[in-house]
This record gives C-alpha cells, sequence and structure tokens, in this order.
C-alpha cells in the first residue's frame, strides 16, 4: 500500500493504495466517482477519460500512485445538472449522446480538444476524439456539439460549417 | 429535415413531432449515472470466471485447490458443482419440430465447445483477488478437432461439433413460396427465365460491441433475489431464470438499470447471469460479476455470419421472375436465446421491396465451435437486404441496365399498396420512389456521376463509385399469432400503464426497456398529447419487474410502435374515464362534454370546465364521485399489432477508391427513410445515424476472426476495429412520410434503418468505382488490402486458400445449386 493525496474534483483526499491500482478504479471504487466508466481493457475506448492537471487522459492506463499530488477533474466536477458546462448543453442540446455511456469521457475529451484547438473544423474534431469510442451516436451529433460548445466558449456567435449543413 | 407530406392539421403545441431534448440527458451527461456495475452492496462479493482457451476439448480434470487457498478467496465452483441446478441457457425459438438443441449448461461440465466458455467461477471479496485467482486453477483438456468452417461442417465426414448429436445441422428450414401458396413456382420461373444471375456472398461474423460491458448484481434477501443486469430484456431474463433454475417467479426482481447500449447484443440470458444467481443462492451474500471488454467479445454473443448462395431470374427487359436463396447460417457452438429465429427473420425479407412472382428460401442453421451468435442490430434483415440489394447490382449489370432503374422496374409502386409479397408479408404503405428522388437530390447525384465519368477517362488513380440501397423492413415485432406460427416462444404485444397522481403528475410505466432510445422523451411526448398535461409533468418508469410488472422488452424496434402504442391507448382510457368523473362534476352528460387542452367543458361553453390534473386531485379525494366508479384516474393497456409496421427507405453512397492502395473513403452518403410518423426527430436522426455507423463498420471495417485452432483473433478493440469519428463520414438524412395503418401512432420503427441499408449500399458503390477494372465482388470488410487484392489480382480480394477450402467443402448434394456457383468468379 501506498499512500497518497489527490485532489478530486476540488477536495482533497489522502489514501492508501495498491501500487497497481489504476487511477480509474481508485476514482470510481474508493471515491465513489462512478461518473467515470470503463469500457475496455486495452486503452482504446476513451470511456474513463479524466483530466489529470488539466490534461484529458484514459485513466485506465494511469495508476493511482502517479496522480499522487495531481489535481484530477471528472465529469462529476465539470458541471452540475443547474450549472453545466457548455460542452456538457452542447451533447444535451445537439442529441451528442443515445445510451450515454461513452458520454463522459467524450465531453472531457472534447473539452481538452478545445484548449489545444479552440476553433477546430469538422474533420479536426473527428481526429480529435478519434481516441473514443461511441456505438450508439454515429459521431455526428457529438462533432456538432464540440463546434457549438467551441463557437460558445468563444464568444462567437458565428455557427460552424456542419451546423449550417444539418438544420 | 424534409418532410414529404406534412402531419395533418395539428396545432402547435403538440408534443408529437417536436425535436424535444432529452430527459434522459441530465443524469447521464453529469455522471450521476446507475449502472450495474456502479452499484455497491454492503458485504458484496465477486465473480471471476475462468474461461476456456481451447475451442473444443473434453475436461479431463479440474483442480481448484491452490484458487481457494488464494487471499480473498471465498470459493471456487465448477460445472459439476452446479450440475444439478444450473439448467440449460434457453433457446425459446425451435424454428423447426426437428430442431436438435445439444443443450448449453452456464459452466461447462464436460467438455468445452468455444473459446472462452466458462469452466469455473472464482468467488472472492474483491474483484482484484477474483481475477488474480483464474490464473491458479488448473484444468486438464483432452483437445478434440474443433469444427470452424460451416460448409466443411455440414460437408462430407465432418468432425461432430458436439458428439452427442447426430451431425453439426441444428435446423433445416424452408419456406417456398409455391408451396405456401403466395408465389409461382420457383423451379419453373427460373426453367423458363431469360437470365440467371447467381452469387455467393459471405456475411461475415460480427460482434454487437456495445459500450458498456455486461454487469450483473443479484442480492439475496431470504428467499427472495433482487437482480440488476446490464439487459435488454428484464422480463424475459425473470421468466427464463425462473424457469431453468427453479426459482420461484414471484421471489425474483430484475431491474435493468441505466443501459449502455445493446444492439441486440443484450437480448440474453446469459450464462453469467445464471451463474451470478447461482453463486448468490449458495453464498446467501449479494455477488457481484462484470466483464472485461476481452471477456465480452469473446463470450458475449456474435451476429451474423451467413454465407448466402443467391439465384435471381429474370426476362431480358429486367422484370424478374424468381429469387431462390440457399442460407448457411452459423449457430456457433450453442443455441442462446433467439440464435435459430435470426435467419428465420430474415426469411420473409430476401424479397425486398420487389414484386418477385417466386420465392425459395433454404436455410441450415449449423454448429461450430465458435461463441454461439444471436441477435445484432437488424437480426436477419439486414443480412436479407444484403443480398438482394446486391443481386439486384449484379442482374443489371448482365441486362445492360442502370441499376436504379432495374430496381424502379421491379419494386412495388406507390399505388400497389397494400401488397403481398412472395415471401407471405402485407406491406402496408410507403411510397420508395418518393424518398429515391429525395436521396437523388440529397447528394448531388448528377454532379457525382458526372465526376465519376471524368474520373474513369483520365484513368485517375482514385475511382470514384456510386452505390444504392432501396430497402424495407419488418418491424413492430410482432403479431403474437406470427409469432405462434414461427413457433416462438412468447407472444409480441406490449404492456403500458398510466396512472394520475393527486397533484396532477402523470407516471408512465412501460414493459419496453431501453437502452439508450429515449423512452423517456417520447413517452413523455405522446402521453402530453393524449392528456393535455405539460411534457415536464410526466415521469417514464421502465425497467424494474416489480415497477413495470408486465413487458416483452426492447428490441428489433418494438419500442414505440407496440410499446408506444400501449402507452397511448392506456392513456385514451385514462381520459375515458376522466370524463366521466368529469360529468359527474359538472352535472353533464358525458357525451357533452369536449376534451381539448387537458380540460373538459360543456360544449359551448369553453373555460368553465374542470381540467384532468384537477380531477386527479378528486378521484385521489373521492369525495363526490359517480356511483360505481373507482377512485383513481390510472389505466392499464396491451397492445398487440396486428401486422409488422414496414418502415423503407433509399440509401446512396459515393466512395472514393484509391486503386493503388485499396483505400476506400466514403465521400457523401445520403438516406432518406420513411418511418412514419415521426414522434421526435431529433430521436430519429440520431438512431438512423448510430445504424449507419454500425451497417458503414460491417461494409468496410468489422469482423470476428477465428485462427486455424478456433482461437479469436480479434479479441480486444485493438483488433476488431469498431468504427471511430475520423473513419465515418457526415451523413444527409431526409424522411419521407407515410404513417403506418397498424398503429395508434402511424410510427413504423427506426432503430435499424442505417444497420440494414448503409452495407449494401457502400459496397454496391465499391464495385462501381472498380467494376472497370475486371471486380465483380469483394468480401466485406472491404479492407485495403482485400480491395487492393480484388483490382490488382482478381477474385472477391480474400484470402485464396480458404475461399478453395470452403468451395471444396460444399456438400453437393445438400447444396442443390452447388453446379452453378463460382465463388467471387465473374459472370
Ligand atoms: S476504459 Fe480506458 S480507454 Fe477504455
Ligand atoms: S452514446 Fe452509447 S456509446 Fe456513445
Amino acid at each position: 500500500m501506498t499512500a497518497i493525496n489527490v485532489r478530486v474534483d476540488g477536495a482533497s483526499y489522502s489514501d492508501d493504495v495498491e501500487p497497481r491500482t489504476l487511477l480509474v478504479h481508485y476514482l470510481r471504487e474508493q471515491l465513489g466517482k462512478v461518473g467515470t466508466v470503463v469500457g475496455c481493457d486495452t486503452s482504446n475506448c476513451g470511456a474513463c477519460t479524466v483530466h489529470l492537471d488539466g490534461e484529458a487522459v484514459k485513466s485506465c492506463t494511469v495508476f493511482a500512485v502517479q496522480a499522487d499530488g495531481c489535481e484530477v477533474t471528472t465529469i462529476e466536477g465539470i458541471g452540475t445538472d443547474g450549472r453545466l458546462h457548455p460542452m456538457q448543453k452542447a451533447f444535451h442540446e445537439l442529441h451528442g449522446l443515445q445510451c450515454g455511456y461513452c458520454t463522459p469521457g467524450m465531453i472531457m475529451a472534447s473539452i481538452d480538444l478545445l484548449r489545444d484547438n479552440p476553433n477546430p473544423s469538422e474533420d479536426e474534431v473527428r481526429e480529435g476524439i478519434e481516441g473514443n469510442l461511441c456505438r450508439c451516436t454515429g459521431y455526428q451529433n457529438i462533432v456538432r456539439a464540440v463546434q457549438q460548445a467551441a463557437s460558445e466558449m468563444n464568444g462567437s456567435a458565428a455557427a460552424p460549417e456542419a451546423l449550417g449543413a444539418q438544420s | 429535415m424534409t418532410l414529404v407530406e406534412e402531419p395533418a392539421t395539428q396545432a402547435p403545441e403538440r408534443e408529437i413531432g417536436k425535436a424535444r431534448r432529452r430527459k434522459e440527458d441530465a443524469r447521464l451527461i453529469t455522471g450521476r449515472t446507475t449502472w450495474t456495475d456502479n452499484l455497491v452492496l454492503p458485504g458484496m462479493l465477486h465473480l471471476a470466471i475462468v474461461r476456456s482457451p481451447v475451442a473444443h476439448a473434453k475436461i479431463t480434470g479440474i483442480d481448484v485447490s491452490a484458487a481457494q487457498q488464494a487471499p480473498g478467496v471465498l470459493a471456487v465452483f465448477t460445472g459439476r458443482d452446479f450440475a444439478e441446478e444450473q439448467g440449460s441457457i434457453p433457446c425459446a425459438w425451435p424454428v423447426t419440430p426437428d430442431m436438435v438443441n445439444p443443450g448449453h449448461p452456464s459452466v461447462a461440465v464436460e467438455e468445452v465447445n468455444h473459446v472462452g466458455e466458462a469452466v469455473a467461477v472464482i468467488v472472492a471479496r474483491s474483484k482484484a483477488a477474483a481475477q488474480d485467482a483464474v490464473e491458479l486453477v488448473d484444468v486438464d483438456y483432452d483437445l478434440l478437432p474443433p469444427v470452424l468452417d460451416m460448409e466443411e461442417a455440414v460437408g462430407h465426414q465432418p468432425a461432430l461439433c458436439h458428439d452427442h448429436v447426430e451431425s453439426n445441422e441444428s435446423f433445416r428450414f424452408v419456406f417456398d413460396a409455391g408451396e405456401a401458396g403466395t408465389g409461382a413456382d420457383t423451379e419453373q420461373a427460373f426453367a423458363e427465365a431469360d437470365v440467371v444471375v447467381s452469387r455467393r456472398f459471405v456475411q461475415q461474423r460480427l460482434i454487437p460491441a456495445f459500450m458498456e460491458p455486461r454487469a450483473t448484481v443479484v442480492q439475496p434477501q431470504g428467499d427472495n433475489y433482487t437482480m440488476w443486469s446490464s439487459t435488454q430484456v428484464p422480463h424475459i431474463l425473470r421468466l427464463m431464470l425462473a424457469m431453468i433454475t427453479g426459482t420461484p417467479e414471484h421471489k425474483l426482481r430484475v431491474i435493468a438499470p441505466d443501459v449502455g447500449g445493446g444492439f441486440g447484443g443484450k437480448l440474453q440470458v446469459t450464462p453469467e447471469e445464471v451463474i451470478t444467481l447461482l453463486v448468490a443462492k449458495r453464498m446467501g451474500k449479494p455477488v457481484k460479476w462484470t466483464e472485461t471488454r476481452s471477456e465480452s467479445l469473446m463470450s458475449a454473443h456474435h451476429g451474423r455470419d451467413q454465407i448466402q448462395y443467391i439465384d435471381i431470374a429474370s426476362d431480358r427487359e429486367g422484370n424478374v421472375k424468381g429469387l431462390r436463396c440457399r442460407i448457411l447460417s452459423d449457430m456457433g457452438a450453442y443455441l442462446r436465446l433467439v440464435s435459430p429465429g435470426i435467419p428465420i427473420l430474415g426469411a420473409f425479407m430476401y424479397v425486398g421491396i420487389y414484386k418477385f412472382p417466386a420465392y425459395r428460401f433454404d436455410c441450415q442453421g449449423i454448429f461450430t465451435n465458435k461463441t454461439p451468435t444471436d441477435a445484432y442490430r437488424g437480426a436477419g434483415r439486414p443480412e436479407a437486404t444484403f443480398a438482394v440489394e446486391r443481386i439486384m447490382d449484379e442482374l443489371a449489370l448482365e441486362l445492360g441496365m442502370d441499376p436504379l432503374e432495374l430496381r424502379r422496374k421491379n419494386w412495388i409502386k406507390a399505388e400497389e399498396f397494400p401488397f403481398t409479397t412472395a415471401a407471405g408479408l402485407e406491406y402496408d404503405s410507403g411510397d420508395y420512389d418518393a424518398a429515391t428522388q429525395q436521396a437523388l437530390q440529397l447528394i448531388g447525384f448528377e454532379e457525382l456521376r458526372e465526376e465519376q465519368r471524368r474520373r474513369r477517362e483520365s484513368g485517375d488513380p482514385v475511382q470514384l463509385g456510386i452505390g444504392f440501397s432501396t430497402f424495407t423492413e419488418m418491424c413492430g415485432l410482432a403479431p403474437s399469432r406470427v409469432l405462434g406460427s414461427l413457433a416462438y416462444g412468447a407472444g409480441g404485444w406490449e404492456h403500458a400503464s398510466i396512472r394520475m397522481l393527486p397533484t396532477g403528475k402523470v407516471e408512465v410505466v412501460t414493459g419496453s426497456t431501453p437502452h439508450g432510445q429515449g423512452h423517456e422523451t417520447a413517452w413523455s411526448q405522446l402521453v402530453a398529447d393524449e392528456l393535455g398535461v405539460p411534457f415536464e409533468d410526466v415521469e417514464v418508469l421502465h425497467g424494474d419487474t416489480s415497477i413495470a410488472s408486465r413487458g416483452l422488452d426492447t428490441y428489433g424496434s418494438r419500442s414505440l410502435v407496440v410499446g408506444g402504442a400501449a402507452v397511448v391507448n392506456a392513456a385514451q382510457k385514462v381520459v375515458a374515464k376522466a370524463r366521466t368523473v368529469a360529468a359527474h362534476l359538472l352535472e353533464a352528460n358525458p357525451d357533452d362534454l369536449e376534451f381539448s387542452g387537458g380540460s373538459f367543458s360543456v360544449r359551448g361553453t369553453p373555460g368553465t370546465g374542470i381540467s384532468i390534473q384537477e380531477l386527479a386531485l378528486a378521484t385521489f379525494a373521492a369525495h363526490n364521485f359517480p356511483e360505481g366508479v373507482e377512485p383513481s384516474l390510472d389505466a392499464d393497456a396491451t397492445f398487440d399489432p396486428v401486422n409488422f409496421s414496414y418502415p423503407h427507405g433509399t440509401h446512396i453512397c459515393a466512395t472514393e477508391v484509391d486503386t493503388e492502395t485499396g483505400m476506400v473513403k466514403i465521400r457523401k452518403y445520403a438516406c432518406v427513410d420513411d418511418v412514419g410518423k415521426i414522434v421526435n426527430p431529433l430521436i430519429v436522426e440520431g438512431q438512423v445515424h448510430g445504424g449507419l455507423a454500425q451497417g458503414i463498420g460491417q461494409a468496410l471495417y468489422e469482423e470476428a476472426v477465428y485462427d486455424a485452432d478456433g482461437n479469436l483473433t480479434t479479441g480486444t478493440f485493438v483488433d476488431y476495429l469498431v468504427p471511430s469519428a475520423a473513419d465515418l463520414p457526415h451523413f444527409d438524412t431526409g424522411n419521407t412520410v407515410h404513417e403506418a395503418p397498424g398503429n395508434p401512432i402511424g410510427a413504423k420503427g427506426v432503430g435499424e434503418a442505417g444497420a440494414i441499408a448503409s452495407t449494401p449500399a457502400v459496397v454496391n458503390s465499391v464495385l462501381d468505382a472498380v467494376r472497370h477494372l475486371g471486380v465483380s465482388d469483394i468480401r466485406m470488410p472491404l479492407t485495403p488490402e482485400r480491395v487492393w487484392r480484388a483490382i490488382h489480382q482478381g477474385g472477391d480480394g480474400a484470402d485464396r486458400a480458404t475461399a478453395v477450402t470452403t468451395a471444396q467443402g460444399v456438400d453437393a448434394a445438400a447444396t442443390p445449386l452447388a453446379g452453378d456457383e463460382t465463388p467471387g468468379g465473374a459472370l
């Protein structure tokens, strides 16, 4: 067992974890942060994506001990029903989810994508979320949601191209 | 979204037709969800399953002693420990009276029949401890030859998949339109035809690959058991578990909480659900099982996996005369819930939207030492649609006709509905021409043809192709009497109840159990319109057998068409009862009351009435109530459809094929679907997109591959290619609306449309791009390597050695068409 100190969604935790415990399991099982989910065992699906010191990581590829001293943000830390993050709001408005299983990871990855590229084209969004699999939506509405969130977060009213083609 | 027919006179405040944002989203986008794996109960134990690493073997011994002593492990069970009570995983669809079912133990007892089959179960205090101990179980296997190729499996002197059954054939199902009286004699039609085109198509094995891995938790409370499971079918699951494990049905409650995708893959009674229940009984403690993705890909059921020999007969002018299908359908090692029913459902769809005078379908269900197959998005109908839409293109080529012209010549005209096909189904409504016209416009057909011509003439290394798929399917599964005639074990009705609460809020209970389809939103829209109450005042409850007491769950696009219809009927009963109470309170004759905007008023005196929400409180208090009326404002209804519903559509795909690398890129994709009345356009569009992704996945990316020993070589998401956002194009979608006459909503069902129609559209498109280079077929998925091989080496691009073995394995006697077929050969 190793002692770690982590801030998760704004609260501080001191815990003992086994060295082999993955961050995703620590979050889910020890902290009850079940908004972050597991979809695969090969780091391919992105369902477990969280932010580690502000950057998107697949939490199934990070050991909990590696998060020692770090700031972790999960889907539960970015917005609540009454106060949604613009990305959450866009997923809702543009129907960027169906079963919703991929959604927390998809939202976390998309927020990170906009940090690097605040105004992505449709192709850039598609490449940017390539590491996150969704089996339900065919991605089109996810792409639109990311672009809408981008224009909202940039304060720009210009509708991205994909939106124009859709209505 | 373009509607050809505007819905009839509807007041603007109607909910039906509105693109309502989903109620479900609030919990899903904030991570406040109830996935089964989230559940933690006091004292909960964890399971891990020891799975067979070999495809076919006798189990000669299992040593569990090391595992039993591992830290945290409380018990280890083998198949023998459960032999008495585990029953057999049920198959509810004996498609022929003599169908052979070898039985399917939850945990193997004497023999394993596919890689991934459960052979032992570890029970431990933590999941990690359980998984660690898996390695410590020592199983002795006496290897047997695996049966892997369907054609060899029913060829001469095959090895047996199960030694206690006489052959690898489970059933042979024949539908002959001539004999059934629904069409002309097929042999005669072929004998008299000017042209016969024959093809062999391979529907590769696919994996549903729902994103939420399966999970099950069972909590014992005395002799009562509550099961949470990531299932599409809690009602069917409860019934079947009761029947096979002897747990009395009324002592068993099944809950499907939020479920992360299904696509048919969770339409099951799984070995793992049985195991979890049995272990919870033994241990008297809550028990959880959650699978890894690798376990899921290996042991949750697979889909498709058929070989199709298709013959089409026609005259020189392109009037089709007959269709003959000989299908080999891989059941895998065992029959699961509806495994044999999948190709049989398809049997009725091979004629597509065309007026074939004669039709014969002949299908063998075959055992192999592979993971069982069962329902996967479209279940039988994608396979059928693929075959007819591909062979129409081949016939067009043979006749020198335009593929769309050939289709137009043979499809059912709008004025010919209702039309009974040679397969015996009565198609009720539609306009194939209207959908096609709109799709041609959406994709910009003329410009694409022009570009194709330019590229071809200039010998561009990147060629352009345009492929069509015009399709229909049978949804709204199904009239109970039809299911009965097909020997399916249950009916096809659905149940709903509506309860008005004292405050005027409404609870809707539906037997249909969603996993991403948005029932909570769509059902609220239906009820808001029927009762005249605000959308926000409706709550939809589902997925718990103690709340939704009756139901037949969600699959086959039946939810809105059957389940939604039950909701509407229940709402109408509530209104009828409310009318009686309102008449009493208003001292009027019920027939003199008008009901509009949620209020009853005496005709001619609007504004003086009483709202249905006020009546809810009045019926709760019951102070002043009509004689003989029960004080409640609720109703139950069950809807049993009288016919299937028949969504249809035209899908057009334009692909760019790089002839030097074999890379296929979808340039444009347009589709126009007629799903009848649209309750929520947002949800309809989303369902089409999702289906397209899966259908395109089959055409270009996905295949479950086994090696020569029967190991699944595509056992992770590294090898099993679920398309990502970067792999898929933008979709242009549209709708025509011809309401279904068979249900009170007029809806036809949409969940499978994209998955059914897109696969042949993509493949036809790629072939259209490279036909002039001498390519006549390419085996799915159309990987760059296969496309390159087909262009540069001929054939269908599939591995040559496999193709040869497969062709030799055909039993000439069992395959009447054997002489005619040249697998993948030229016309
Ligand atoms: S669970 Fe982490 S990438 Fe799939
Ligand atoms: S919404 Fe179901 S997997 Fe993405």
